[in-house]
Parts: structure tokens; C-alpha cells; sequence
């Protein structure tokens, strides 16, 4: 026989409504795509540092203009001066220089007036190091991130256009790429600074970015392939909405990601570039400064006056590693699943 | 796969005639002229140097000369070193320029190699964390700086090697380890992304639970499954070290091409310039296609989606 449960009636209590609402209530905030990015990259160390470091790195440069007015001001006296920073003892910051087999101060040698410092010292024709360091990050900041706008321009718009129309004009066009990419490049930029010698910095600009875009065109086409086939890109064309506002206002918000990666890893190989070409002498033309000029003129000097090279490559070697390091760290962030495990 | 070959190859000298071409309608672009005391010379004087250079001719003509001599491997005669011949004077530097570039290669893949799968198999310890800083180093300080930085210290100060020359294989060591750097940074980064990938698949935790002694797995398993995809970068560091010759070979004063290709472009020396460009071009497309041929050998996986294409 079955016995049956005996349960007194006020063992239940109904459930007063407010208690249970927030239940169903999600607790934590949502995020958007672009917050759970940032909120990975602020947990990586090195990537969040490295952006501060360049973020600094670009207020200095770019405020140069103002702070460091005058980075081609020669002053024969002032030659090969080693660094002074006021109130800093430190042998190599304090106008002593070893000549000799004696550490002479230079500065009084010189006849430099006693409240006058370089806190980079000076190079070879007088000029104030500091100053010239500062304009030449800034023209190399400028050379590295135009030349990778220019790229993003040309390398997304090739990419999508390649991949929306697909078919013959996709083949093609593909294999215009597939051409560009086994042309060794810097052979090439080097031929077209030839051709538009003096021409400033806009045929530096052109000839790096000419030969840079096809990885961005190749990462956009791919990308693209996969999102043509998404139900909201379908809806999108059902409504009647045209290619290029479904490229602008559908595609390109999803292709961020990638762009904003390999863009990072642009910028160094662009800055990098720049600096080759100064190095063997047919990019920034004298009297202006970039860091591959710096380097190049320090190196005469490397045996006696190694500072005249070391600072410079020094400012160099930070700007690569911290836009290495932060693209790296990008790219985890944007994708989790190739992160560093 | 011979149908595949032959579509390749047909592109391999599509893309040289295509820079033969660019690098004919540059130079002919190019500024300023390649004798050296223009002003000082007679109307006569100059016609016979242009016609003993077949400077005079019309541009078109120039053009189908210079496809069928570069056809032939002729890049006529140097302007700065006169009666040379471009072949000639590129050919007795190649010897230099790939005996650096090679052991630069192979110094920097090898050590890329073993790098990157150590820091795979103690990953996220300070082992791993060193490595890192050191191919982060190596991808961001230009080769220009370590060439000038080792012959300084190493060369001149400690005085252990020759500092500049050419010579022996003692005058080798420090320009192919300036060479080495980037390759070996791309090559430990690739290598470990890949390990790690490897290590986190199934017939790994196979091999573990059958017993497999750790490095039988590393050696056996992972180092070989994570090396295939190497084969494709391999271009690119061809290029870096393409790029890498040019100023380490003017560091280090090695007569190699590099050198002589910056030489050339400062002293307007066409002949040569072009010479060097199909040189680079031509290896450059070699190298990718003999690359994508042994990727294809070597991962089926690849060789079976070939067929298709």
C-alpha cells in the first residue's frame, strides 16, 4: 500500500513577488565587443605599459615643435659636447668627456657659458642632440603612421572590393597581389626614392606604403569572405542597401579587429623602413633629422662619442618594442584564442 | 602537380618581366645622369659616351635591348667601374654576400628553433618570459645598430674578432650574426605559437598516456609537426636578410652585393642597379616557389587541397 505523504498546509508560504524579481536579472554589465577587448589588454602588463610608453614617447615628439623650436641650429663651439644635466654627477651626464686616458670637462674646454646644458649633448656640427632627437621621433612617428594610413586605405579597400565581387575580378586581383608580394620590396622603394629624390617626406611616405599593403589586403579579403556569407550582411541586401554602405557600416565594424591588429604590426615595420632608408642615405635628406639619420651620423662618431648614436637607437629600439609588444598584446586581447597560453 | 609547376613557373617570369619592366621605366625616370662631369664634356664627347652605351637610341628600342640582353643574363656594362660587365661584377660578389646570408640563415633558424620550442615546453615560466624578451629584442633593434654594436665591442674593444674586412672565416662571424637577428626572432616567435598549438592536441596526451618519454614526445611529435609551417616563412626571412645585407655588408666592408647595390644607387650607376634588382627579384621568387613545392611534399595535407587548385 501506497502511504501517503502527510504534509501540513502551512509547510508552503507563496512567495511574495519582489523577493524572486531579480532573479532572471543579469548582474554583471554587458559589454560591448571593443570594452572586453580593452578589458583584456588592461590585464597584460607589458602591452598596457608599452601603450603608455608610446603614448608619452608621441606627447614628446609631437609637442617639439614648441619644446625643442630649433633642432638645426648650429654652433661650431658647441661641437661633440657630451651631456650636462643640471644638479646629476654621473660621469656621461655631466660634461665630462675621457680624453686622453683624462676625464676633461668639456664644457669648460669649450668654453661653454656656465649656465648652459645639453641634456643629449650635441653632435658633430654643434647642434643640440636632444632637440634633434625629439623632431627626428616626431618625423619618424609621422613617416611610420602615414605610411600605415595610406596602406590601411588602399590594402582594406582592395580587400573588401576583392572579396565582395569575387569571381574573375577576384582571381585577378588576387594574383596582381600574389605578384606584388614576390617582388622583394625594398629593392623597389629604394628605386622609387631614386626617382623622386628631395622630394621631402611624401615620396618616403608613398614608397613604403606602396609596398606594405598587400598583407592588410590579403587579412581583409579573408576576413571578408567569411562575413559575406552572415545572415545581417543578407538582411542588409534584401533591404536594399548598397555595397558601399553595407562595406562601411557592416563590414568594416567587424573587420576592426583585425585592422586595428595589423595595423600595430605596420607601423613599427614602416618606422623601421624609414630609419633603413635614412641609414644608407637616400631617405630624410639633410638638414632634417629622423632617427635614422641620428644613427647614421652618430655612427662616425661611435668610437669616441658613442652617445651620438646610442641615444638615438636607443629611442628607436623603445618606439619598435613598445608597438611590438602592444600588438601583440592587441591580438590577444581581440582574440583570445591565439593569446600567449 | 605538373600542371600546378607550370602554372607557377609561368607566373614566376610573368612577375620578373613585370619587374624587369618597372625597374627599366624607373631608371629611365631617374634624375641626373650618370657621367660625372657633364659640364666639363663637349657636345661630342657626350654623344659618343651615349652611343657607346646605346643611350641615344629611343626609349622603346632601349626597352626590347634590354629585355633580350636580360633574357640572356646580359645587363650590360657597369657605369661607374667602365668596360665591367654588370654579370661580371655581381657575379664575382655573390660568393661574400651567400656565404653571410646563409650562415646567418641557418645560425638564425637553428637557435629560432631550439628557442622557441624550449620556451613552448616551459611555457609561461622565466625561461619562456626570457625568451620573449629576447625575440622581442631581436624583431625590434634593427640590424644596422647590433652590426655597428658588435663591431664595436666585440671587434674593437675585446678585440676577439677582425672588425671589418673580408677574409677567413673569422671575418664571417660577426656580419652573420647581425644577419641572424631578425631570423632568429621570427623563428623562435612562429616556432612557439606552433608548439604550444601542438602540445594542446589530442595525440600528445596519446603519446603521454602510452608512456612516451618527454623528450620522445618533443622530438618525435611535437618539434616535427610544429617545423612544417616554418617552411613558409621562409621567404620572408629571405627578405630580411636581403634587407639586412645591404647595411651590415657596409659596416663590416664586405664585398658582397649588398654593398656593391648601395654603392651603385649613390653613384647613379644604372646598369648595376638593375643587375641587382633582377638578382633579389629572381632569387626572392625562386625561393617562394621552391618553398610552396616542398610545403606541398612534405604536409599531405596540403598536397591533397593542391590537386583541386
Amino acid at each position: 500500500m501506497e502511504e501517503k505523504v502527510k504534509i501540513p498546509k502551512d509547510a508552503f508560504q507563496p512567495v511574495s513577488k519582489e523577493d524572486r524579481l531579480d532573479d532572471e536579472k543579469i548582474t554583471a554589465p554587458s559589454r560591448t565587443f571593443l570594452q572586453d577587448a580593452w578589458r583584456r589588454l588592461k590585464e597584460n602588463k607589458a602591452a598596457f605599459i608599452s601603450m603608455w610608453i608610446l603614448i608619452i614617447v608621441a606627447i614628446f615628439a609631437f609637442t617639439s615643435p614648441i619644446t625643442a623650436p630649433n633642432p638645426n641650429n648650429s654652433n661650431p663651439d658647441y661641437a661633440n659636447l657630451p651631456a650636462k644635466i643640471p644638479g646629476v654627477s654621473i660621469n656621461g651626464f655631466n660634461g665630462t668627456i675621457v680624453q686622453g686616458g683624462e676625464r676633461v670637462d668639456a664644457y669648460k674646454a669649450n668654453n661653454v657659458p656656465a649656465g648652459k646644458y645639453f641634456y643629449f649633448g650635441t653632435d658633430y656640427l654643434g647642434r643640440s642632440l636632444g632637440q634633434r632627437i625629439l623632431h627626428g621621433t616626431m618625423i619618424s612617428l609621422l613617416i611610420g603612421v602615414f605610411a600605415t594610413l595610406i596602406d590601411l586605405l588602399i590594402g582594406v579597400g582592395y580587400g573588401i572590393f576583392s572579396a565582395w565581387k569575387g569571381g574573375k575580378v577576384d582571381i585577378f586581383m588576387q594574383r596582381i597581389i600574389e605578384i606584388m608580394s614576390s617582388v622583394p620590396n625594398i629593392v623597389i622603394m629604394v628605386l622609387l626614392l631614386l626617382v623622386f629624390k628631395n622630394g621631402g617626406i611624401l615620396p618616403i611616405v608613398l614608397a613604403i606604403a606602396i609596398n606594405e599593403w598587400t598583407t592588410m589586403a590579403r587579412l581583409t579579403r579573408a576576413q571578408t569572405l567569411q562575413l559575406k556569407n552572415q545572415e545581417y550582411i543578407l538582411a542588409a541586401q534584401s533591404l536594399g542597401e548598397s555595397p558601399w554602405k553595407i562595406s562601411i557600416k557592416h563590414l568594416l565594424p567587424n573587420l576592426s579587429s583585425v585592422i586595428i591588429i595589423q595595423t600595430m604590426f605596420t607601423i613599427p615595420t614602416a618606422i623601421f623602413f624609414e630609419a633603413f632608408l635614412s641609414y644608407i642615405g637616400i631617405g630624410i635628406q639633410a638638414p632634417t633629422a629622423s632617427l635614422g639619420t641620428l644613427i647614421n651620423d652618430g655612427q662616425r662618431n661611435f668610437q669616441f662619442l658613442p652617445f651620438q648614436m646610442w641615444y638615438p637607437a636607443i629611442v628607436l629600439a623603445i618606439i619598435m618594442i613598445a608597438f611590438n609588444v602592444l600588438a601583440d598584446g592587441l591580438r590577444d586581447a581581440f582574440d583570445p584564442r591565439t593569446a600567449r597560453r | 602537380m605538373a600542371r600546378y609547376l607550370a602554372k607557377r613557373v609561368f607566373y614566376l617570369l610573368l612577375t620578373l618581366f613585370l619587374i624587369a619592366s618597372i625597374t627599366f621605366f624607373l631608371m629611365k625616370l631617374m634624375p641626373g645622369t650618370p657621367l660625372n662631369n657633364q659640364a666639363k664634356l663637349t657636345k661630342s664627347q657626350i654623344q659618343i659616351i651615349y652611343e657607346q652605351y646605346g643611350l641615344n637610341k629611343p626609349v622603346w628600342q632601349q626597352y626590347i635591348d634590354y629585355m633580350i640582353n636580360a633574357a640572356h643574363g646580359n645587363f650590360g656594362t657597369s657605369f661607374q667601374f667602365s668596360n665591367q660587365e654588370v654579370s661580371y661584377l655581381i657575379g664575382s660578389r655573390i660568393g661574400p654576400s651567400a656565404t653571410i646570408g646563409i650562415q646567418g640563415m641557418v645560425l638564425g633558424v637553428v637557435l629560432g628553433i631550439v628557442t622557441g620550442s624550449i620556451s613552448a615546453i616551459r611555457k609561461n615560466t622565466w625561461v619562456d618570459g626570457t625568451a620573449n624578451i629576447i625575440s622581442i629584442l631581436g624583431l625590434s633593434v634593427p640590424s644596422f645598430v647590433l652590426a655597428i654594436v658588435l663591431q664595436y665591442y666585440i671587434g674593437l674593444k675585446l678585440q676577439w674578432l677582425p672588425v671589418a674586412g673580408w677574409g677567413g672565416f673569422a671575418s664571417t662571424v660577426l656580419p652573420s650574426i647581425a644577419l641572424a637577428a631578425s631570423p632568429f626572432a621570427t623563428t623562435s616567435r612562429f616556432v612557439r605559437t606552433e608548439m604550444v598549438d601542438v602540445l594542446g592536441s589530442d595525440y600528445i596526451e596519446l603519446a603521454k598516456a602510452k608512456g612516451m618519454s618527454r623528450m620522445g614526445i618533443v622530438y618525435h611529435h611535437a618539434l616535427r609537426n610544429s617545423l612544417i609551417p616554418l617552411v613558409t616563412v621562409v621567404g620572408p626571412l629571405a627578405v630580411a636578410i636581403m634587407t639586412g645585407s645591404m647595411v651590415v655588408e657596409n659596416i663590416f666592408s664586405i664585398p658582397g652585393i649588398g654593398e656593391q647595390f648601395v654603392k651603385s644607387i649613390l653613384t647613379n650607376d644604372y646598369p648595376t642597379i638593375m643587375g641587382v634588382t633582377m638578382l633579389y627579384s629572381g632569387l626572392l621568387v625562386l625561393v617562394l616557389l621552391l618553398t610552396d613545392i616542398i610545403y606541398g611534399i612534405i604536409d599531405p595535407r596540403i598536397r591533397i587541397t593542391g590537386k583541386g587548385a
